[in-house]
């Protein structure tokens, strides 16, 4: 019974926090709203038994992932004048869309599907939820996590061709061209006779 | 462990080819880059090779990989074939446009070959997740292939435009896979389908089975650019650079249409009846308004991309057809006949796009229509493989557009949906109008540039030649190919 209450108590304030997280003017208050959404999902997912998933979450997302995100969003010169153009012009429609949406899924499973839910069941003492993960990432879904590591070698390629450019007035220096500097590049000896003093 | 290694070596062979070409193109001084692209086009035949030997090593049998992740049948063996020569002779096409405009570069060669290793994995997937993995590895490709051409405005614009609506697409595909999974219990596709031939039974589960596959069918129609889902596919298509839109208009649609079998008529045919009839409307909108809009256009580009959109609608008629009440003695006609129409429409998109990059040079992009008038006084021969092209896409006998349009509408047909074929032959009509347009600008209009074409490389000369003709080829005899893909759905 306690563990339902905690549920709720953590689904409102996702809930809730995801809500401000579209409706934030400032964007830094957004990114602090994310954060609060993350830490709550990982809370959710501590009551499921999935410790790791949970200790992940938060040290992956909020610790990495959104401070570094908050530090581009205060970075960059947002106008937030011009962020907020068009906002109750778009309300309206927008409110109608999701409204109608939500509103269709629920008469689609409210009263079919609500009592199905079952709770987890109890595990054994010294179960160990991270080791079951890993035993399972390099088995039986070996492939799959290979795919994700291409995915993300895909994903550094494709970061470093978009933004790498090579500016041909740019004054960089280059280490290696300094290092292979030979004497007879920087200084030329020149034989002469001696002037004579008058 | 070991025989799985040997199953998955087309896609390993990529994979190590592609992180080579990445490391040897670091040393590849000159700006045609000849080493990478012969080794770009080796890794692509070692990976033919490599696909022939797993083919032939397991008989046309199907092997399941890594627990039953990953498939390995003919179904997948032929559309990997297919897909390594539709990249190759993209390759082909593409060389002089790419080095004209300084986007041969290394990265280009690499994200090409992962993106085909994106659709490989998708057309061996057997697994929800793997479906999902490879769907990512090719879009995160296309993505940054878009924007590949930093300085072009218009690039980057269809770039973030893709980018977000692929990013919402696969959103919903992956909500409808979730919902699927909760129902079934399981990511396994021989397992969901498996339990959804049990859970369909009932009204309850049935309606929450059905709910998941609203939002895959979404998924999927993004993939493939149907109506109502095609808004990015005309802009993309004008926005990115020509060698990038003959890649993302021709091999990508076969993974899309592998993604399409796997799920629905692998995952989901006990639901047959309910995904049909949503493909029936999305197959008759974008007939509609790829026909009917493709008029209104100027741009070749944004023509050609109005015409993938009818197209794509007009292989639904197959796919939709396979089961009628139960019964699915047609089904390997039905999805022979879609997988036929594929292959043949990646094989006119390539010509066609292939012609625009052919036409165009340093300065010059060849993308409006009156950039074709008179092409027939400028050189007869290439004005009449664009005629082929053009026939073929509007489905003129004797071409084989008009044998892969005959075959689906046989299967419509055949299946009692007699109101479908008639609407999709009046769209088809309505489509050879501006097919028709084309070569009445070639053959009946003033150049308004007479000087004769600017001479091109023998490779993309005999290429462009040997991909129009054999759509003639194609078109008196279709047997075999017809055969090949019928054969390849027999054995799923």
């Amino acid at each position: 019974m306690f563990e339902a209450l905690l549920f709720y108590v953590f689904g409102f304030v996702i809930l809730a926090s995801a809500l401000c997280v579209i409706t934030a003017r400032n964007p830094v208050y957004a990114a602090l709203y994310l954060v609060l959404a993350f830490f709550t999902s990982s809370a959710i997912w501590l009551l499921l038994h999935a410790e790791f998933l949970a200790i992940t979450l938060v040290l992956v997302y909020v610790g990495a992932v959104m401070v570094l995100f908050l530090f581009v969003v205060m970075m960059l010169d947002i106008n937030l004048e011009r962020l907020r153009e068009g906002f109750w012009q778009y309300l309206p429609l927008g409110a109608t869309v999701g409204f109608l949406m939500a509103a269709e899924m629920a008469a689609m499973l409210y009263g079919r599907w609500s009592g199905l839910a079952t709770p987890p069941r109890a595990l054994p003492p010294g179960y160990s939820n991270t080791k079951e993960l890993g035993r399972l990432l390099y088995t039986d879904y070996v492939y799959a996590f290979e795919l994700a590591a291409v995915v993300l070698l895909v994903a550094i390629i494709a970061a470093i061709a978009l933004t790498l450019r090579r500016r041909k007035d740019s004054r960089s220096q280059d280490p290696s061209q300094q290092v292979k500097a030979r004497r007879a590049d920087r200084v030329r000896l020149v034989s002469m006779p001696s002037e004579n003093d008058r | 462990m070991m025989l799985d290694f040997i199953v998955v070596l087309p896609e390993l062979v990529l994979l190590f080819g592609a992180c080579a070409l990445m490391l040897v193109d670091l040393y590849v001084k000159s700006e045609q880059r000849r080493v990478s692209l012969a080794m770009a086009q080796a890794v692509l035949l070692l990976a033919a090779v490599a696909t022939l030997l797993v083919l032939l090593g397991s008989g046309g049998e199907l092997i399941y990989a890594f627990g039953k992740l990953y498939v390995a049948d003919v179904m997948a063996h032929l559309l990997k074939l297919s897909a390594y020569a539709a990249v190759s002779m993209v390759l082909v096409y593409s060389r002089q446009y790419l080095i004209d405009r300084d986007l041969m570069t290394g990265e280009f060669l690499t994200l090409l070959l992962f993106a085909l290793l994106g659709m490989m994995v998708m057309m061996s997937a057997n697994s929800f997740l793997t479906v999902y993995l490879g769907l990512e590895l090719l879009s995160l490709c296309l993505y940054a292939m878009v924007a590949l051409n930093r300085d072009s405005a218009t690039a980057t614009e269809a770039a973030m435009k893709y980018f977000v609506l692929g990013a919402l697409a696969s959103g919903m595909l992956l909500y409808g896979m979730s919902m699927l999974y909760g129902a079934t219990g399981s990511l396994n596709i021989n397992e969901v389908a498996k339990q959804v031939a049990i859970l369909s039974k009932d009204s309850t589960q049935h309606a929450f089975l059905i709910f998941g596959l609203v939002f895959v069918v979404c998924g999927i129609a993004f993939k493939l650019g149907l109506a109502p889902f095609h808004m990015w596919i005309p802009d993309v298509y004008q926005g990115a650079p020509t060698a990038v839109t003959l890649l993302i208009g021709t091999a990508p649609k076969l993974a899309a249409f592998a993604m399409a079998m796997r799920l629905l008529v692998n995952g989901l045919l006990d639901l047959a009846h309910d995904w049909q009839q949503m493909l029936a409307i999305l197959a008759v909108l974008s007939m509609a308004i790829g026909n009917i809009t493709a008029i209104a256009q100027s741009n070749l580009k944004r023509m050609l991309a109005y015409s993938t959109i009818a197209h794509m609608g007009f292989m639904l008629l197959g796919l939709l057809s396979g089961v009628v009440g139960g019964n699915w003695r047609n089904a390997p006609d039905a999805y022979g006949a879609a997988m036929f129409y594929t292959i043949v429409y990646v094989l006119m998109s390539l010509g066609s796009f292939g012609v625009l990059l052919f036409l165009s040079h340093k300065g010059f992009e060849c993308e409006k229509l009156e950039d074709l008038k008179g092409l027939n006084r400028r050189n007869p021969w290439y004005a009449f493989i664009v005629l082929l092209l053009m026939f073929s896409l509007a489905g003129v006998p004797p071409t084989v557009g008009f044998y892969a349009k005959l075959a689906v509408l046989s299967a419509v047909v055949n299946a009692g949906m007699l109101w479908l074929a008639v609407v999709a032959v009046l769209l088809s009509l309505i489509g050879a109008y501006y097919y028709l347009r084309i070569v009445k600008l070639m053959y009946f209009d003033e150049p308004s540039d007479a000087t004769p074409l600017a001479e091109r490389p023998r490779a993309v000369r005999l290429l462009l030649s040997a991909n129009g003709l054999a759509l003639l080829v194609l078109g008196i005899l279709p047997q075999p190919l017809m055969a090949i893909c019928v054969f390849a759905i027999h054995k799923l």
